[in-house]
């Protein structure tokens, strides 16, 4: 392959803001909303010319109500003014840059099923077509209907109804427990490996998807071309969806679910495309939509045609899923409902787009290096973390990253990071685009090296700490840095040497050279309980003292120690193979805290 | 300095240059003695740099973490848990890539398979070209084939009198025999360590001669 076949997507904008769903903005918005409908009541002369113009509606408690003025653009102007906040200036550009994004929803209606299905066949168990399968979750009442085949459909099965009426319906009914947690965790990795259209994706509800695809809709051929290759590939994958993009989430949602095959929705058209949908495209909840029928509001454009100030009145403490007019306004871009993807995409990132599934990412890992590092160059920075992912023809994404000490943009140096590590990735049956991200990032400014070779800023120690972080793991470097304690194990603490900052070595008392992980229990002869040790058996040989320096009392540290815990004394000897030892007797008797002390060796002397 | 080339080590060779840093084995004859590691430690001359401590897993579990409070002051180390003795092959020999350490040290138990003589000349030489110190502290190990350039035996001795107390250890003292030696005569020395540095005194007349300062 060469290099033409390899797509580089360009650094995405460090404009976009990280989504933010939580609940005061909305709340603060949706007061805004209010506020903002009772001035446009006030403002908006339009009703009162309008009401001079047509007979007032006159009240008749009995029998047939008047017949209602049929002047429906006069009511489309009212409605207008009402629901439309004022034409101020900035009001306007807010919106047309709500209206500039493009959103895809994709509505996978059935997952459940199509995912136990390909279990099913994995497992060379497929059932045949024609037999009614229904996949039940618990209910308040025994269990109900989560999920049904086409033949179930046909056999009059549907979803939410009891097992048991469903198979007094249909004998002939296979029932089979849903797995909806692994269903969601299924969708969750779907979700993860939708990110090869676009940065960011999330998971919406329990059977869709929602992307924000603003500008990478060209890398495919264009909006008809993207939803069309997205079909294909969850069509490989034995997934029937049905998607939609338009300007907001909300439209999106509606329409992937009630629009066309493969709906786009332009700005301008959005209006009139969103008028003619029933009311239930608005995200509501069953209770709400039938409440909405019930006042004969059936479609999202008697909806809108309704005075804002009542509906806002009407649903003013009801949340968001019951909230007719907070989702008309998210529906219609006048309120901000940004993609909630769990992390901020990378701002570096590459991508190799292979003509063909293959297994091993080696061979491409060079050109990717490079191109990341140019881009980095570009814009001054260096990477802390790189993370390789690809992207598997089943539907699943692996990743593996690496860490480095310092900010680096030295290819080489990144791509030997990866040299063992490569091999652990999982491939499954191959992998068709693989991703190159900077996931941390830090300025790094060009710096002048000394003259004669020699570094001033130790780069070649950061590259080699990254070399043996990354074969070896970050956890076995360490350095040691000295800690304000008087427990000799607590005097110094090992930090990972990639983040560990050189610090200066504290004057220190006699210590030993060496100090034991765990100290290790002797048994001891002494003269007197509360003196040096006269002989000892440590590790099955019997040392006898010949010279000993002592006691060096060392009290627990009562704000940190479990109480009840004993003081240490600590005795440096020397036996008679000359070698000199670190042993404490921990307590000492009588202290009330323990029966007789017990004696350990801590660690040994030079 | 840029790291010297093959052609740069035959020549040394050629003309019994002494070359300055190379790797040393020390051997001991108890596992549970600091000797060894402080003698390894008292030839490195770090300045600012850190000194890479590689240990493999027996080494650390039976004789002890390097304790930072107990090391000669002024010396810095990045420690370095292997599971191995390939491993520790591997990240001394990268270590020894690096010019901005001071000296490599690396703990071995045993014998392994895997440091046999290619893999200690592929350190030597390595140590060699870089002009770092790298040091083999062989608990529990023989001295059998290797290509290290210098091979001690180090074992303890009883310490110095401390002068403020008569029943205390003072200074420890140890005798160390360079078995094996490249440039120089082999010999036995009596050896302790202070804050000067390390001091060779020969082993029959180290009470009475005045305590002779060579510096290696």
């Amino acid at each position: 392959m060469t290099l033409k076949d390899k797509l580089t997507v360009l650094a995405f904008p460090s404009t976009a803001k990280p989504p933010t769903t939580a609940d005061p903005a909305q709340l603060a918005k949706a007061i805004a909303a209010l506020k903002e409908a009772l001035e446009s009541e006030i403002r908006t002369p339009a009703p009162a010319s309008l009401a001079q113009e047509t007979p007032p509606e006159s009240f008749s408690p009995i029998g047939t109500p008047n017949a209602r003025p049929v002047k429906s653009a006069g009511r489309v102007e009212v409605a207008a003014g009402a629901v439309t906040p004022p034409d101020a200036p900035a009001l306007k550009d807010a919106r047309t840059d709500a209206l500039t994004r493009r959103i895809t929803a994709i509505h996978l209606p059935q997952f459940a099923m199509e995912r136990w299905l390909r279990w099913c066949t994995q497992h060379s168990q497929r059932p045949p077509e024609d037999l009614p399968i229904a996949l039940a979750s618990e209910g308040a009442h025994g269990p109900v209907v989560y999920a049904i085949n086409r033949a179930a459909t046909a056999a009059g099965v549907h979803i939410g109804a009891r097992i048991v009426d469903m198979r007094a319906l249909c004998p002939t009914l296979r029932v089979e427990y849903a797995d909806i947690g692994g269903d969601q965790a299924a969708l969750g990795r779907l979700m993860l490996w939708m990110r090869r259209w676009c940065p960011w994706t999330a998971v919406d509800g329990a059977a869709g998807l929602v992307l924000d695809t603003t500008g990478s809709d060209h890398l495919f051929g264009g909006e008809a071309m993207m939803l069309r290759d997205m079909e294909a590939r969850l069509a490989g994958l034995g997934l029937s969806a049905s998607l939609a993009t338009a300007p907001t989430h909300g439209a999106a949602w509606a329409l992937s679910r009630s629009g066309a095959v493969r709906d786009i929705c332009t700005p301008a058209e959005l209006i009139a495309r969103m008028n003619a949908l029933p009311v239930r495209s608005l995200r509501i909840d069953g209770a709400t939509v039938q409440l909405l029928q019930r006042l004969g509001l059936k479609t999202v454009g008697d909806l809108a045609t309704v005075p804002r100030i009542s509906l806002a009145r009407r649903f003013s403490r009801a949340g968001l899923a019951q909230n007719p007019l907070m989702r008309l306004d998210q529906m219609l871009g006048r309120l901000a409902e940004p993609i909630s993807a769990s992390e901020e995409p990378p701002r570096f990132i590459v991508q190799a787009n292979l003509p063909k599934a293959v297994q091993d990412p080696t061979p491409h890992l060079p050109a990717l290096c490079d191109a990341l590092c140019a881009q980095m160059a570009t814009s001054g920075f260096g990477a802390r973390r790189i993370c390789v992912t690809v992207f598997r023809t089943d539907g699943e994404v692996r990743e593996i990253s690496v860490a480095t000490a310092q900010a680096s943009r030295d290819a080489t140096h990144l791509r030997k990071l990866f040299d063992d590590k490569l091999e652990k990735i999982d491939p499954g049956f191959g992998f068709d685009l693989i991703t190159l991200a900077a996931t941390v990032i830090e300025k790094l400014n060009l710096q002048q090296s000394r003259l004669d070779g020699e570094s001033e800023t130790g780069a070649a120690l950061a590259q080699m700490i990254d070399r043996l972080s990354a074969r070896l793991g970050a956890k076995m470097i360490t350095r040691p840095r000295p800690h304000p304690s008087h427990i000799p194990e607590r005097a110094e603490v090992w930090a990972t040497a990639l983040h560990a900052p050189t610090t200066a070595q504290s004057p220190a008392l006699k210590r030993p050279i060496k100090l034991f992980e765990h100290p290790e229990e002797v048994r001891v002869l002494y003269a007197v309980p509360e003196g040096p040790p006269a002989q000892f058996v440590w590790r099955r040989i019997t040392h006898r003292v010949v010279r000993f320096e002592g006691p060096e009392r060392i009290a627990p540290e009562w704000w940190r120690d479990m109480p009840g815990t004993r003081l240490r004394d600590y005795y440096i000897v020397e036996s008679q193979t000359a070698r000199r030892f670190w042993l404490y007797r921990e307590g000492v008797l009588g202290d009330q805290r323990g029966n007789t002390p017990r004696w350990f060796v801590h660690g040994v002397f030079a | 300095m840029p790291p010297k080339t093959s052609t740069d080590l035959l020549r040394a060779r050629a003309h019994n240059t002494q070359i300055e840093a190379t790797l040393a084995e020390v051997f001991s004859d108890s596992v549970t003695d600091g000797a060894s590691t402080a003698f390894a430690l008292g030839h490195l001359k770090t300045g600012k740099k850190p000194v890479l401590w590689v240990q493999d897993r027996l080494s650390r579990k039976e004789t002890g973490r390097p304790y930072l409070a107990g090391l000669p002051v002024g010396i810095e180390i990045i420690h370095v848990d292997v599971s191995n003795a390939r491993d520790l092959l591997w990240t001394m020999e990268e270590g020894l890539r690096c010019r901005d350490l001071g000296g490599v040290i690396g703990e071995v138990w045993g014998d392994p398979a895997a440091l046999d003589f290619t893999a200690s000349k592929r350190l030597a030489l390595r140590a060699e070209a870089q002009n770092l110190p790298a040091w083999l502290i062989r608990h529990a190990g023989h001295p059998n084939l290797s290509a290290a350039r210098l091979r001690w035996r180090v074992s303890a001795l009883p310490a110095m009198n401390n002068p403020y107390d008569a029943h205390a250890p003072g200074t420890g003292l140890w005798r160390a025999e360079l078995f094996r030696a490249r440039w120089r005569e082999t010999g036995e020395w009596v050896v302790h360590h202070d804050k000067d540095g390390l001091h060779f005194a020969h082993g029959l007349d180290w009470q009475t001669a005045p305590l002779q300062r060579e510096a290696l």
